[in-house]
This record gives C-alpha cells, sequence and structure tokens, in this order.
C-alpha cells in the first residue's frame, strides 16, 4: 500500500503533509491540486509530518489536498535516444511539449518508445553477467550505445536468452537472465537509475592519464583540464563565463557533452539548441547536437527542480561512462542549485551557516564534483566524466561560501577578472591566480612529454614566469614611473604583454581564432618563449613599447590566419624581419 | 472582482505586523487575494489553519476584528486592445479617469514559455545613442538594465530609448516613481504622439511600498497578451527595480525569514529572474524586450540588488558622469550587452567589432595613461595621445546626448582612430585596416 497524506502547510514551494505511513528521504510524490499532479520531492521528516518541496508553482494548493507517495526516489530514464534531446531538471522533453507556455504538472516522456533502433547482440546465452556489463549495442548518431545489465543489478547472472540482431525499439526484453536463484528478470534497452546515488559499477576508478582538449591556449597550455578531471570557473557578470563554457563545449574532445543550464539564462540555452545542429565537431566532423543533451532547467523555472537538474545531467553522464566513452558535464551555474539549496533551508527555518547557505553545503558540492573521474570498467576498457562547473560568486567576491566549497572539491580552477574583462582580454582568465593540479601529476606530465614534447610543462611554467615578473614589474613602473625603473623592467613587462596579447587573449567569435590545436599552440608558445628568452636592447622605453607593439600586432593577425597558410608565414617573415632589427 | 460567488468572510486576526497579518481559515489557496478591512492582500504561508497574507497597502489602521474576505482567485489583469493609451495603478484599475477595461481576465505572474519554444533574438533595436548602439548593441527579446546613481537621468535616456526604438508597444511599470518623473513619462510620451501605444502601471512614492510588488507582473502580463496573442513587439520598461526589491525584503522581513547578503531575502535572485526571464522572442514574431533601472548607491554594483540583476540580465548600461568630457556617458568598461553578437557585423556593418573592441582597448589605455598622470609621473608621446583620443572618444560617441546612425558612430570611431593613432597601435584585421582606415 502506497503511504498517502493531505496538505498541512504551505510556504512557497515548501509543502507540509501528514502522511498516514512510512516515507523515504528523497522519496517522491504528486499533490493534486484540482485533478492536477505536482511532483515534489521529500527533504525532511519529523514525526508523522513530511516536508516536500515542490518542482512547480504552488498557486492554489490548498490545506487538505491530497498526496501521494511514489515509493521510490527521482530517477534518470537512461536509454538509447538521450542524445540531442532537450529537457527540463526532471527529464521531461521538452520539445514534445504543446504550446508556447509550460503547463504545469505536464509530464513528458525523456525516450522515444516507437522508434526503432539496429540492435546487435554482444554476449550469448550461458555468458555469465552483472550490473553494467555489455550485453548489445545500436548504434545512435555514430556513437556505439551499448545495452547493459541494469545498474540496480546486485547479482550475478547468466543469459538465458538473447534476441538476434534486429530492429527493436527501447521496451523490447532483448535478454533474459537468469540469477543465481533460478529467477529470470528481463532485459531492455531502458533502465532506470536514482539520480542522486552515484552509479558504479566499475572495476576502479585511477588517476587521471590525459588532457582534454578544449582549444582554448589558456586551459589547454596554462592550466590544462585532465579527461575526467575537475574545474571550476568562478567569476562576477560579464566576464565572459558563458562564452568560455560554450566554447569548451563546442571544441572539448570528447564523445558525449551534457551541458545543465541550472537557473540561468533562458536565451543561453536557445543559443546552444540553434547553433548546435549547425555546427561541426572539429574532432569528428559530425553535427555538435549529435554528442550533445541538454537539461535546462533556467532561472524562471522552478527552483526545486534546479537542484535535480544537475544530478540529472551527472546521471546521464555515468551513463555513457559505463559504455566506454570519454563525457564532459557543463554545469551553468552551481551557484544558482547552491541558492535553490539556500531558499529551502530558510523556508524549513533550519539554522544558517554563512551567508544564509546551509551549514553541508560543502559536503554536496564536494560529494557532487566526486560523481566526475576516469574509470576501469569490468572489460577493461576506460571511460571518463569530466566536470567543469561555474560559480556566480555574489559581488565578485571570491571569498564566498560556493567559491571556497568548490574550491576544495575540484582539481583546476579558472579564475575570471573583472579587471581583464574591462580591458576586454579575453578570455578573461586571470593566468596567476588560476591553476590546474593536473601539472604536478607525473602521469600528466609523462603524457605531456609523449603528446606535444619532452619538458612541456618546463617550458608551461617558464611562460607562466614570465606572466608573473611582468605584472610585478607592471606594479613597480605604476610606482616608481617610467623614467624611475631600469630599461629591463619594461622589457619584461612587456614581455608578459606579448605572452598575454598573443598567447593567453583569444578570441571566441572569430572563425579561425576560436579554436587552437595543441600542435599550433605550442608553435605559438615556443616562438613566444624564445622571444621573451632574447635579450633586446631599446633606446628608450617609448622604443621598447613601440616595438612591443608591433610584434603583439603581427602575432595576433598569426592567429587570424589560417593556420600554416600563405598569410600565415608572411606575418613570420615579418616577425623574423622584426626580430633581426634588435637583437643584441 | 467584488461579487465572486464563493466568498468566505473572517473576522479575527491572530496576528498584525506592518506588512502582514495572521488569521485561522480553513479551504484557502496559495496566492489566493483577499481583501483585509477593504486593502488588497495576498497568501503567502499558510501552517495548518493559520493564514499569513501580504496586505499590499499596508496594515496602518488594520484593527484585529478586521474583516477578512477571500475572493478565491490569485491577481489578474482584464487583458484586451482596450489597454492601449491607459494609466493604472498597480492594481490594474484605471488612474486616468477613464473607464474599466472589458477583456479576458488572465493570472498575473503566471508559467514561463518553454525554452525550447523560444527563438534566438536577431532584431536589432537601434536608440542613436552611440555608447549603446556601436558599444552595447541592443537585440529584441534582450532584458537589460541601466545601472545609475539616482542623481543620473536615467528616466529620460530611457524614455529616449523607448520613443526611438521601433516597437509596436511600451509599456512602462513604474515601481516607487516620484510623482514628478510619473508626469515626466506621460508629458514625454504624449508629446511625441506615441501615447495609443503605452501602457503604464504606476506606483508612486505617494502609494504604499508593498503594492509595487504587483508592478511588474501586471506589465508584464500585459506584454504577454500583446507579444503572445496580437505577435507584436513590446518594450517593457520597469523603473526602478531596486525599489522593488526593497519592497520584498520588506515582506520577508516581516515573515521572519533569515536575510542573506545586504539584508535581502535569501530567494532575492529566483523573484527577480521570474520577471526578468519573461523577456522573450517568441516563434511567431512576437516579443519582449526588457529594459529597467537599477539604482546604485554610489556606484556600488556588488550591492546584492545590482549583483543578483548582473547574473540575470543580459549585460547592462552603466551611466556616469564623465569629467573629460562634463557630459554623461554609457561608461565602455562597465556596460555590456550580451546578446550583441547575435547581430554585429550581421545587421550592421562587417567591421563594428572590431572597432567597438578597438576604441574601447584604447580608452582603456587613456585610463592607464590618466593614472599615470594622476601619480605625477611623465606621459608618453603615446600617452598623450591617448588621452586627447579619450575625450573626443567620450563626447562624440560615449556621450548620451549623441543621437546618430550606426554607419555614423563607425566612421566616427575611424575617423578617431586615424587622427591619433596608427594602424598597428589599433590591433585590428588588417583586411579592416585596408578597407576603411582613414589617414
Amino acid at each position: 500500500m502506497a503511504t498517502k497524506g493531505i496538505v498541512t502547510g504551505i510556504v512557497s514551494n515548501l509543502v507540509t503533509v501528514q502522511v498516514d505511513g512510512p516515507v523515504a528521504e528523497n522519496e517522491l510524490c504528486f499533490i493534486n491540486i484540482a485533478g492536477t499532479d505536482l511532483m515534489a520531492e521529500t527533504i525532511k521528516v519529523t514525526g508523522d509530518k513530511a516536508s516536500v518541496q515542490v518542482f512547480e508553482s504552488t498557486r492554489g494548493l490548498k490545506n487538505g489536498d491530497t498526496v501521494e507517495f511514489l515509493g521510490r526516489m527521482l530517477e534518470a530514464t537512461l536509454g538509447p535516444g538521450l542524445l540531442s534531446s532537450v529537457y527540463d531538471g526532471l527529464q521531461n522533453d521538452l520539445t514534445t511539449m504543446e504550446g508556447v507556455f509550460l503547463k504545469r504538472g505536464e509530464y513528458t516522456d525523456p525516450l522515444d518508445h516507437e522508434k526503432l533502433w539496429d540492435y546487435t547482440p554482444l554476449a550469448s546465452p550461458g555468458d555469465k553477467v552483472k550490473a553494467a556489463d555489455w550485453i548489445g549495442e545500436v548504434k545512435e548518431g555514430w556513437l556505439p550505445h551499448k545495452i547493459m545489465v541494469p545498474f540496480s543489478f546486485k547479482d550475478e547472472y547468466t543469459i538465458k536468452s538473447m534476441v538476434p540482431a534486429g530492429q527493436y525499439n527501447i521496451d523490447t526484453v532483448v535478454a533474459v537472465l537468469t540469477d543465481s536463484e533460478g529467477e529470470d528478470v528481463n532485459v531492455t534497452m531502458t533502465q532506470k537509475w536514482p539520480v542522486k546515488v552515484a552509479v558504479k559499477g566499475y572495476r576502479n576508478k585511477p588517476r587521471p592519464q590525459k588532457i582534454m582538449e578544449t582549444g582554448v591556449r589558456v586551459i589547454d597550455s596554462f592550466d590544462p583540464i585532465a579527461e575526467g578531471g575537475t574545474g571550476f570557473i568562478p567569476g562576477p557578470f560579464g566576464c565572459g563565463k558563458t562564452v568560455l563554457q560554450h566554447a569548451i563545449a563546442k571544441q572539448g574532445e570528447a564523445d558525449v557533452i551534457v551541458m545543465a543550464a541550472c537557473g540561468e539564462r533562458a536565451n543561453e540555452v536557445v543559443e546552444i539548441f540553434t547553433e548546435f545542429p549547425e555546427l561541426i565537431d572539429p574532432h569528428t566532423g559530425r553535427y555538435l547536437m549529435e554528442r550533445t543533451t541538454i537539461i535546462c532547467n533556467t532561472s524562471n523555472m522552478p527552483v526545486a527542480a534546479r537542484e535535480a537538474s544537475v544530478y540529472t545531467a551527472m546521471t546521464i553522464c555515468e551513463y555513457y561512462r559505463a559504455m566506454g566513452l570519454r563525457c564532459m558535464l557543463l554545469a551553468d551555474s552551481t551557484s544558482r542549485w547552491a541558492q535553490a539549496l539556500r531558499e529551502m533551508s530558510n523556508r524549513m527555518e533550519e539554522l544558517p551557516g554563512a551567508d544564509a547557505f546551509p551549514v553541508d553545503l560543502s559536503a554536496i558540492i564536494s560529494n557532487f564534483y566526486s560523481r566526475a573521474g576516469m574509470v576501469e570498467l569490468n572489460n577493461g576498457k576506460t571511460g571518463a566524466v569530466t566536470f567543469i562547473g561555474t560559480v556566480s560568486p555574489a559581488g565578485g567576491n571570491l571569498k564566498e561560501p560556493v567559491t571556497e566549497s568548490t574550491k576544495k572539491a575540484a582539481r583546476c580552477f579558472y579564475a575570471l577578472e573583472q579587471s581583464r574583462a574591462d580591458q576586454k582580454r579575453y578570455p578573461a582568465i586571470n593566468p596567476i591566480e588560476s591553476y590546474s593540479k593536473y601539472l604536478e601529476y607525473p602521469e600528466i606530465i609523462e603524457y605531456l612529454d609523449r603528446k606535444i614534447e619532452k619538458g612541456w610543462v618546463d617550458k608551461v611554467l617558464k611562460a607562466k614566469n614570465y606572466v608573473r615578473r611582468g605584472k610585478e614589474m607592471a606594479d613597480q613602473i605604476n610606482i616608481l614611473g617610467d623614467d624611475g625603473v631600469p630599461m629591463s623592467y619594461h622589457e619584461s613587462f612587456w614581455k608578459s604583454e606579448l605572452i598575454d596579447f598573443a598567447f593567453l587573449q583569444q578570441d571566441a567569435f572569430d572563425a579561425i581564432d576560436a579554436v587552437t590545436p595543441i600542435e599550433r599552440q605550442k608553435y605559438m608558445l615556443e616562438l613566444i618563449l624564445d622571444i621573451c628568452n632574447t635579450k633586446f636592447s631599446f633606446e628608450d622605453y617609448e622604443k621598447c613599447r613601440e616595438y612591443f607593439k608591433n610584434m603583439i600586432n603581427i602575432m595576433r593577425q598569426m592567429n587570424y590566419s589560417e593556420w600554416q597558410s600563405e598569410k600565415f608565414h608572411s606575418y613570420r617573415e615579418q616577425l623574423d624581419q622584426l626580430l633581426s632589427e634588435n637583437v643584441k | 472582482m467584488s461579487n465572486k460567488a464563493f466568498q468566505r468572510t473572517y473576522t479575527q486576526l491572530q496576528a498584525i505586523t506592518k506588512a502582514t497579518i495572521s488569521l485561522k481559515a480553513q479551504g484557502v489557496a496559495n496566492e489566493e487575494l483577499a481583501t483585509v478591512d477593504g486593502k488588497l492582500a495576498q497568501i503567502v504561508k499558510t501552517k495548518g489553519d493559520l493564514v499569513t497574507l501580504q496586505v499590499f497597502s499596508g496594515t496602518e489602521g488594520i484593527p484585529t476584528n478586521a474583516e477578512v474576505r477571500f475572493q478565491g482567485n490569485p491577481p489578474t489583469l482584464k487583458v484586451s486592445e482596450q489597454l492601449s493609451g491607459r494609466f493604472f495603478n498597480a492594481y490594474g484599475q484605471p488612474i486616468d479617469g477613464g473607464p474599466e477595461v472589458e477583456g479576458e481576465e488572465r493570472e498575473v505572474g503566471g508559467p514561463s514559455v518553454n525554452p525550447y519554444k523560444r527563438r534566438q533574438p536577431s532584431q536589432l533595436i537601434p536608440t542613436g545613442i552611440a555608447g549603446i548602439d556601436l558599444n552595447n548593441t541592443l537585440v529584441s527579446g534582450q532584458k537589460i538594465p541601466f545601472f545609475a546613481d539616482p542623481d543620473q537621468p536615467y528616466n529620460k535616456v530611457m524614455a529616449d530609448v523607448a520613443l526611438r526604438a521601433d516597437v509596436d508597444k511600451i509599456i512602462l511599470g513604474g515601481m516607487g516613481l516620484s510623482n514628478d518623473d510619473y508626469l515626466f513619462f506621460r508629458h514625454e510620451f504624449e508629446a511625441a504622439g506615441a501615447l495609443d501605444k503605452i501602457v503604464c502601471f504606476i506606483n508612486t512614492t505617494e502609494e504604499p511600498p508593498v503594492e509595487r510588488l504587483l508592478i511588474p507582473d501586471m506589465a508584464l502580463a500585459a506584454a504577454e497578451y500583446f507579444a503572445v496573442d496580437r505577435n507584436e513587439k513590446v518594450l517593457v520598461l520597469l523603473t526602478d527595480m531596486t525599489l522593488y526589491a526593497d519592497a520584498l525584503s520588506i515582506v520577508s522581513n516581516r515573515m521572519d525569514q533569515i536575510p542573506s547578503k545586504d539584508s535581502m531575502p535569501g530567494s532575492l535572485y529566483s523573484d527577480l529572474a521570474k520577471i526578468y526571464e519573461k523577456a522573450v522572442q517568441l516563434p511567431d514574431g512576437g516579443s519582449i524586450t526588457i529594459i529597467a533601472v537599477t539604482t546604485l548607491n554610489d556606484g556600488d554594483i556588488t550591492h546584492a540588488i545590482p549583483d543578483n540583476t548582473g547574473y540575470i540580465t543580459e549585460g547592462q548600461l552603466f551611466l556616469r558622469a564623465d569629467s573629460d568630457s562634463g557630459k554623461v556617458i554609457v561608461d565602455p568598461f562597465r556596460s555590456l550587452s550580451r546578446l550583441k553578437q547575435l547581430v554585429q557585423n550581421k545587421k550592421t556593418r562587417e567591421d563594428h567589432s572590431q572597432v567597438m573592441n578597438a576604441g574601447v582597448r584604447l580608452y582603456a589605455d587613456a585610463q592607464n595613461a590618466k593614472t599615470k598622470l594622476e601619480n605625477g609621473f611623465d606621459l608618453s608621446d603615446y600617452d598623450l595621445r591617448c588621452l586627447d583620443y579619450a575625450k573626443e572618444y567620450a563626447t562624440r560617441i560615449l556621450s548620451i546626448d549623441v543621437n546618430i546612425k550606426i554607419d555614423e558612430m563607425l566612421d566616427t570611431a575611424w575617423e578617431l582612430f586615424g587622427k591619433y593613432f596608427s594602424p598597428a597601435e589599433t590591433g585590428i584585421k588588417q583586411v579592416l585596416i585596408d578597407k576603411y582606415w582613414k589617414a
């Protein structure tokens, strides 16, 4: 018998329900309001009173309205057809909803049940299998989508029967398994999994081994993110967080991209599903939308579903990771999720932590980040979930609870800076404050030695040091004046400006400059380092400025030119000419 | 509204604060309206049979035995073509002496547009102000506030923008507007002969602050009628959103909620987003563009109100007085239009974005030179040229009294580049230099 209840209190989307039976933490329920069912999640139980957060507007709800508990947590539906979809935070398919406005209580199916998929078995009757083992495969776009023993299956099973290769819909029983007790269970192409529980079913989780290319120079070269790594991008509004995230989504070297628009602007999601179907993935030549799933709970959509949206997105990534694919999750922004937690905590009248956020905020964030990672599957293959979250710190001040909690959990830190953005130095990632812990990993250093060239990380550190020194010199010049410092200060300062303008800054809206493959990054960084290692001589600081400005201009033109094109080489010649004019 | 068949009346209040009252009542619905001693109120909380209502006009003079009548519905607005040219108060009642509006009664603060049904904004809204059109181009379906100190002429600029914009309807939501400003808007709209395309919802400083909470929902319900039902291009002006947020904090404070930053309610972000996200480009051609005003305290954008606003809106237009030119300018550093790249170089000339970036970068160099000057250092030749450029750039481009076409703005910028700099110093792509450089 399902537990039932009645509404006894309402504050915005927090509803108190008097229940007549057992309820579980995070259990779902439907609140019936004039014939419409509103989905809600249990977040606290006291005696026979359950506090539930409603995923919809509670306008018109009355005390005494009836509630039915579902006996399960919020689940994601997993199966072929997830890619190219646009879902809300509860995984309702937004594309199949009717009307311009969202209707309360309208829930749509995440997957198409009619569509036939070309199924090929990967296992045979008699095989021993357990949860997450691959037993079949369909082609989803160009990706091999593995059909797996459902993650929720706890036992070891023997395959009793398997359908032959052919066309089936997702509800077809493709295999029958026998458990250790001799009971038969059916396996279809779809399964469900509670979003707040991490998907296991892999052998182990080794340290990341390689970097994930993004085509963004300041990331790939200066602070690379590992495949299966974690990173976060805090920044005040207007510093280019969203542009940067979209650039990573477009160019990132991953098989599957899940974008969670969590409490952000709807027009940003519109941009994704308007542009991605037209854009080509630089790595595979396929349409970007074919590898992308969008989960969107925009800022005007119900607050409680914001939290659900990031978990739903993570679960979808973990599902594809179990197929041996490289997935990337981009969540914009985790601060909105934290604010949703704060709103609920406040309505439940819990004692607040810093800035009125709940006290367990830090634990919730680090628990979520820990779901990313590279895994070695039971069959020895590997898969990865790389996670990059954005943080929107209040007032642009990085000393606030969400940024601080995230800093403890994420391995890469990309600090967007107001003053860089003011000067239109995009991407506004501060090259000195930002870091990637992965540059310290011996595995990654060794990988970069192989992938780019021996000693690459040393070169990067050297370049970073030039930037740092340039910053110090700039401070000195500002204090002592142009005439008050030796010429070498000016030279150091302009060398760091050269690195900034010709390498760190990148025009995300220029077709060529937007993406820089690692080979081209290597070429440019080495060229710049050669210049930085050169000792110049100048009559005065004016000459020095003019000389470097010229150099910067030429190198920017190089960045705008097709790699290795005639134009590119002619700028290179101009540069060599300029260099030969002034070398000690 | 007052002749609903089913009305429940109560006469015993349990608690009264400045903004809310509580009483025991049964069978009432969340967000339902009621009258308390004749004043409009709305349910904000129920706990058992104890119901809390926010009283929009304040609780002054409400006795514990006040009559409370529940109306059975959330706030509504009657929508039809008859709204055009009319002035209303926060409850949607006419204040211009005209008749009540006949039309379909709709709930205000209704559901959001399915994001998948939105279209990408792509139509330029020219304003003639170069600080906006050149550096921070506006697009229909955008939501953007003016950030300005109270002494800046933001209402004047907003009225100029509204009257120059090519839209079918202008809907003004005035919150805590001084009576003088209200009359100013009325006069501007009349003088421009634009009254027939104006709808105004006005709460002045003479009226109670909590009433303001209804203004954006009323204005946007009217906007949705014209944009969704009639496929019109609608421009919504909301001024001043800081006063709206202040009203939110009053209510949340009276409800004993734990305040977050700057004593604002923890839900401030969601509350503001619900309003701003009504800006939309619809598939059938209708659109809602929102231009708002958020007044600042001494230019402080880190305060919770402008800060949360900045994360929600698609940029901001920052007004400040510029001492070099003696004008009020649209600050090129602090201002941003996030949708500008959807129209720049596409609906405008190919050199637009590069000219914009170069112009601002050189202006930034001038600021550095200014700092050096202030610190008593010698200026280089380049610094001096930057300073001269900055003065002319502020006067001819950034000043809010500029009113020219976008091509003229671009030509003016090229003229300034040619006058003060060499092509290499601008960092503009060579192909554009070859085509547009004015020596």
